[in-house]
């Protein structure tokens, strides 16, 4: 039996981005809010020092700062036919656990999605008609605007900092920035970071290729910085120890950097850490949640009742709690029904390494920060006419190459054993002139009939509940758009004047080993039906309004960017809602 | 200094029927915060192995060597110490799996799925160089892969890369794959891990280490990085030298 | 009106008013609490006072209740119970032993109070100041805390003692502006001398715990910190800060040039930041005209072995955030170069800060409480030296060296701390 806790306004599950935005704007409205997270505080004078935050093998191959996979995983299978299994270690993308989610250990690539992106189905299907797009693709309008998001946007990115050159001002196109962007309404809070040698290089080669290349919007800042919460950061120092990494000297914003000081002080707001939330209760008529109950390391169980109840957790966790909590009618793919687990996406990456002439080039690859590199938007969403093409979709590509740390950054020319001598010498010749770009074609991942979640019929976790099931694989859409940018990537590695390419195109089946960036998106969708969503426009559940679920869940397919600066946007959009509108009137903020 | 609420919270716990404070932290009011927080890294220390046998550890120097072999700048893998870093990595807790699921049923999977063995990394090297003992002892002539001579040594380790030596009862491709990683993981670690001795492989490559601030270098284009490269551990230039 | 009727209201104004202010100054100097006016200007006081700070186990304790323990070189002495109630507090206690207490040191059954109580400093109030203060403490809730109090060790739990070390240290009187002072610097002079009492930190102490006053205000080794020279010197103490730096840290905690951690933190937290900005101007004007002691010692050679190596470190180590040129970033990471911490004659808070590391103080004007992480499992003794005497040499400054033994005495000292 679960102890009770007395009520609290507001109760938040997960205490990463989307719920410190979430709680810092609902205690701003006078309510009494309680954050409750499954993992622990972090804070990097404690948890990542400067003094042994750069440690590779710790942080990027043991994964320290991850959920760890003994405490809950998912399980995986490519097609529906097959026996999924456990993810035992994480390959293509990793969990966060702990205050700060995400934003702790992400590089902080700062993008806004094109203003084409929110109404994809409309604007694909206008261009080149229905019968262009794939029979199985499942891609749907979002229900929000470019427009709509503008104004949060531009909050976000003030409350980070964010460094970057403004493409579109007010609807006029700005030289350096990126001119496909959607219009801003302000510059970036803080100038683009300064561009290590070889980022420069891509720059150059770019424009002489005659594409029109742009500094990566940044998160790691490249000035101090005090945002309008009067919250502090410092100058990135380019230490090359950001994505998998903590920050030693508060210079990527984060919610440790950003909001939780401010936070914390409120006398309003809680939070509570190692205390994993395992159910949404929900009353007798099924449309009403009355608050949540949570396990502590002690295992004992607790319930913390609230009037409305925010589920800001990761994206695969968010759909886990809303099937174990019966809300919404969970997916079923076969009988193409049901919204609980549907329009499951991820990305599409691949890159192209490159080998130059090492009396030439010294690229000094440890020198870089998190969300470096000269990119160009020329392929990304509908930037360019697919219909020669064959397929739909696209996204940036760069050198975005975010470091050089050597157990992972020893590139060797195609043709190279992988051990002994030559592989010595090859590594000692190649290091300091070559170009590995990590995430150099950052393609969209669009939405399809049987790419899914819903829970594993076998694999349990510690509780007993079972685990996520990912039915996740490469459909030739994407597989042939990125063929297409991988080639267009190559040509300017090339143009760098590389001796050597080595293209890495992304090949299908989808191998749930190699990692692919962390952004799984969908699952709990939003848009303006509610037969085709689990939310609405403003994050609301159709099925119990005092609920909202906030994050990459919500995307009915992922774009050809980072999704960070979206949901957060989405996040304050959410939260203006609330404020504005349903704390004045508790109930559905729109006509299902 | 002050204590914070979650002390409060949890001494009100004994007094409250019930209790009000579940195991976990309160965070309210303030950052937290405490003097030793944090886990700072506990360096290797030179010594016996912990986890292999002399044999086994005899075995390892001897594959790591030819992994990476060595050359009059740079030593090789068992100079470097990559046999010590994979024994310490055996004895801790990535040789136990430890934070892996480990929950059954474990079936065999497609490559896509990963790795799902019941055995973890440490039990894979008994394993594996149990079986490749018993390999090189019966096709050369009862000699232990050490006592190889190097063109043999590397014919064994590519036919298993290969596929075309076979161990018994253990998947020699996979335990070579197992091998070259935690072996080149060694070799480019924080000598803080036993390998990378002397931060050999760092100065190998021109990679400065474990710093946090090159803010002063960003704009310095194509120039080569002049500091020697430093640790966690730090670096000889640390210590005050005595007159 | 007519004269007559203008004689009698005059006489008997005349009356009157002696009467009045008579009866105002018996009025004023009994605690009214119902005397709005006297309650606020005894709130204040005691922020300037910094009662709760030692009255209080902060954050899980009662306010005012006692309990804390103070460490004083003589062993801990426990801060009693000063809300009203009767049986654990001071409720039934007259207005004349309060005010004995506060200002003499004199306990009601007349047993002395060992200066870890600021008598010294407090006696610079008023004795109306002093009810005021009771005034306010006469409002705050009454909590059942029963304290024992005489918790030194022998022979320093002889209070009789007391007697002799008053008549070496205490000189009993009421703050006396000086007319030739703007009422500005006499404000701060007051709020400093007195209620502030931040000789009490910031004065080095004789082996007998009493106020060395040749060096007034030249810094003071305390409770595992040393608490720096606040005065004018431009080496040591204020002389690079401007007054509005002085103010600025004492409202937020955090300055261009620093962080308020630590005990100060606690000042900060408690205190200074709930001050008025005119007094925390007056408290800068009277520091900044406080004369240091203007020493000049040999900067340490660059070509010394401490200074090579310790640049080394700080290359590597702390330039990330106080950067190159030692100047950090305002407002989130000292200034070493601007920093006084950084050449005090005692480096204990540069050592400890290195060893331990420290979270600085949140305000509402600055909430970030940036941290220094811990560097004690990292640097040894000779390396930890190597970087306190570069930071102390380098950019310009001058500092006496510091040996690894200093830094293994630090170690010693930290080990059983809790802060």
């Amino acid at each position: 039996m679960a102890h009770k806790l007395p009520k609290k306004d507001v109760v938040i599950i997960g205490l990463g981005w989307t719920g410190s935005i979430m709680a810092h704007e609902l205690t701003d409205e006078g309510l009494d809010v309680i954050a409750i997270e499954r993992g622990p505080w972090r804070d990097a004078p404690t948890q990542y020092p400067p003094n042994y935050a750069q440690d590779e093998l710790r942080y990027r191959i043991r994964h320290e700062l991850f959920l760890r996979p003994e405490q809950t995983t998912f399980t995986f299978r490519n097609k529906m036919d097959q026996t999924a299994l456990p993810i035992r270690t994480w390959g293509s993308f990793m969990p966060p656990n702990g205050v700060g989610g995400g934003g702790v250990h992400w590089n902080a690539e700062t993008w806004r999605f094109l203003p084409s992106d929110f109404v994809l189905k409309t604007h694909l299907t206008q261009r080149y008609g229905a019968s262009f797009l794939p029979e199985d693709m499942t891609i749907q309008d979002w229900g929000v605007t470019y427009d709509d998001l503008e104004p949060h946007y531009d909050t976000f990115e003030y409350l980070c900092g964010t460094s970057g050159t403004a493409g579109n001002l007010r609807g006029k196109i700005q030289e350096g920035g990126n001119p496909f962007e959607g219009s801003r309404s302000r510059p970036y809070p803080t100038p683009a970071q300064a561009q290590p040698f070889s980022h420069t290089l891509f720059g150059k080669a770019a424009r002489e290729l005659g594409y029109k290349p742009f500094p990566q919007p940044s998160g790691n800042l490249s000035k101090a910085y005090t945002n309008p919460l009067g919250v502090r950061l410092g100058p990135c120092t380019y230490c090359g120890f950001c994505e998998w990494f903590g920050c030693g000297n508060y210079s990527k914003a984060s919610p440790q950097t950003t909001i939780l000081p401010v936070l914390v002080r409120k006398s309003n707001f809680t939070a509570r850490d190692n205390s994993e939330v395992t159910r949404i209760n929900i009353d007798r008529s099924g449309k009403r949640a009355t608050g949540v109950t949570f396990v502590d390391t002690a295992g004992e169980e607790w319930e913390q009742p609230a009037d409305l109840v925010i589920l800001s957790a990761f994206t695969v966790f968010n759909v886990q709690l809303l099937l174990l909590s019966k809300i919404g009618e969970p997916y079923d793919p076969v009988a193409n029904k049901g919204v609980i687990g549907r329009n499951f996406t991820h990305q599409t990456i691949s890159t192209v390494n490159g080998f130059f002439d090492n009396k030439k080039f010294n690229f000094n690859p440890f020198i870089a920060s998190g969300s470096i590199g000269m990119c160009i938007d020329e392929f990304n969403g509908d930037n360019f006419d697919h219909g020669p093409h064959g397929f739909v979709g696209g996204g940036y590509m760069g050198q975005v190459q975010t470091n050089g740390r050597p157990i992972q950054t020893t590139p060797v020319p195609p043709g190279t054993p992988t051990w002994g001598a030559a592989w010595k010498a090859a590594v000692r010749d190649n290091y300091l002139s070559s170009v590995v770009p990590g995430t150099g074609v950052h393609g969209s991942f669009y939405s399809y009939r049987d790419v899914y979640l819903d829970l594993d019929p076998t694999y349990r976790d510690r509780f007993g509940r079972p685990l996520m099931r990912i039915t996740m694989d490469f459909h030739d859409n994407e597989i042939k758009q990125n063929a297409f940018l991988t080639d267009r990537f190559a040509e300017i590695i090339k143009a760098m004047g590389a001796n050597q390419v080595a293209k890495v195109y992304r090949k299908a089946p989808y191998d749930a080993t190699q990692y692919q960036t962390t952004h799984v998106c969908g699952g709990a969708i939003m848009g303006a039906d509610r037969p085709t969503s689990a939310v609405n426009r403003y994050l609301q559940s159709w099925d119990v309004p005092n609920l909202f679920v906030t994050g990459a869940s919500a995307y009915p397919q992922n774009a050809g960017y980072n999704p960070t600066g979206t949901l957060c946007a989405l996040a304050y959009w959410s939260a203006a809602a609330i404020r504005n509108q349903y704390l004045k009137n508790p109930g559905p903020l729109v006509d299902a | 200094m002050g204590v914070s609420r979650r002390h409060l919270l949890a001494s009100t716990a004994f007094w409250l029927v019930g209790g009000l404070s579940a195991r976990a932290a309160i965070i309210a009011d303030r950052l937290p915060w405490a003097p030793n927080a944090g886990s700072p890294p506990v360096p290797v220390k030179p010594g016996p192995w912990l986890f292999f046998t002399g044999p086994e550890g005899r075995a390892v120097e001897a594959i790591a060597d030819r992994i990476i072999p060595a050359d009059p700048q740079t030593p090789g893998g068992k100079d470097a110490g990559c046999a010590v870093f994979i024994d310490r990595q055996m004895a801790g807790p990535y040789g136990r799996q430890d934070g892996l699921y480990t929950k059954p049923p474990f079936l065999k999977g497609t490559p896509q799925q990963g790795l799902q063995s019941e055995a973890g990394p440490a039990q894979q090297y008994r394993e594996g160089l149990s079986a490749l003992d018993r390999y090189c002892r019966s096709k050369y002539s009862n000699r232990a892969f050490a006592e190889l001579a190097d063109v043999d040594k590397d014919e064994v380790l590519s036919g298993l890369e290969h596929g075309k030596v076979k161990l018994e009862g253990t998947d020699g491709a996979a335990f070579f794959e197992q091998m070259i990683t935690d072996v080149k993981e060694g070799f480019f670690a924080d000598p803080i891990y036993g390998g990378n001795r002397d931060m050999v492989a760092w100065r190998m490559i021109g990679y400065p280490g474990a710093r946090y601030n090159y803010l002063d270098w960003v704009h310095r284009h194509n120039e080569r990085f002049p500091l020697p490269p430093v640790s966690i551990a730090g670096r000889a230039d640390w210590t005050p030298k005595s007159r | 009106m007519p004269k007559r009727a203008t004689s009698i209201v005059l006489g008997a104004t005349a009356v009157l008013v002696p009467l009045l202010v008579a009866m105002k100054s018996v009025v004023a100097t009994v605690p009214d609490s119902q005397a709005f006016g006297q309650i606020e200007r005894g709130r204040y006081l005691a922020i300037a006072a910094d009662c709760v700070a030692c009255h209080t186990v902060l954050d899980v304790g009662k306010p005012f209740a006692g309990g804390r323990p103070i460490e004083t070189p003589f062993g801990n002495i426990v801060a009693p119970n000063i809300t009203p109630d009767r049986d654990t507090g001071i409720g039934a206690w007259t207005d004349e032993q309060f005010d004995n207490a506060v200002r003499r040191g004199i306990r009601p059954n007349g047993e002395r109070l060992y200066p870890a109580m600021p008598f010294t400093a407090y006696t610079k109030m008023s004795r109306e100041d002093v009810l005021a203060i009771r005034a306010y403490l006469k409002t705050v809730a009454p909590v059942q805390n029963q304290v024992v109090t005489n918790t030194l060790p022998f022979p320093f739990n002889i209070r009789a003692a007391m007697r002799v070390w008053n008549a070496l240290y205490f000189t009993e009187g009421e703050f006396k502006p000086d007319p030739q002072k703007s009422a500005e610097w006499n404000r701060g002079a007051f709020l400093v001398q007195g209620p502030g009492h931040c000789a009490a930190c910031h004065t080095p102490k004789s082996f007998l715990g009493g106020d060395k006053t040749s060096e007034y205000l030249r810094g003071s080794y305390l409770q595992g910190w040393f608490a720096p020279n606040i005065t004018n010197d431009p080496r040591t103490g204020l002389g690079h800060w401007s007054a509005s730096d002085v103010a600025t840290y004492l409202k937020t905690g955090h300055n261009r040039a620093t962080a308020a951690t630590g005990p100060m933190a606690e000042a900060v937290k408690y205190s200074t930041s709930q001050m008025t900005d005119s007094d925390l101007a007056a408290i800068a004007t009277y520091l900044k005209s406080v004369p240091g002691q203007q020493d000049n010692p040999t900067p340490v050679r660059a070509d010394d072995p401490s200074m090579v190596a310790g640049q080394a470190i700080y290359r590597d180590q702390c330039s990330a955030c106080h950067s190159l040129d030692g100047h950090g970033v305002p407002q989130l990471f000292p200034s070493l170069a601007d920093s006084s911490i950084a050449r005090s004659s005692d480096p204990t808070t540069l050592i400890r800060m290195i060893l331990r590391g420290a979270r600085s103080v949140a305000t509402a004007a600055e909430p970030t409480a940036p941290g220094m992480p811990s560097f004690a499992w990292q640097l040894d003794d000779a390396q930890v030296a190597a970087v306190v005497t570069y930071i102390g040499n380098a950019w310009g400054s001058a500092a006496a060296p510091v040996s690894a033994q200093d830094v293994s005495r630090a170690r010693s000292d930290l080990r059983g701390r809790t802060d």
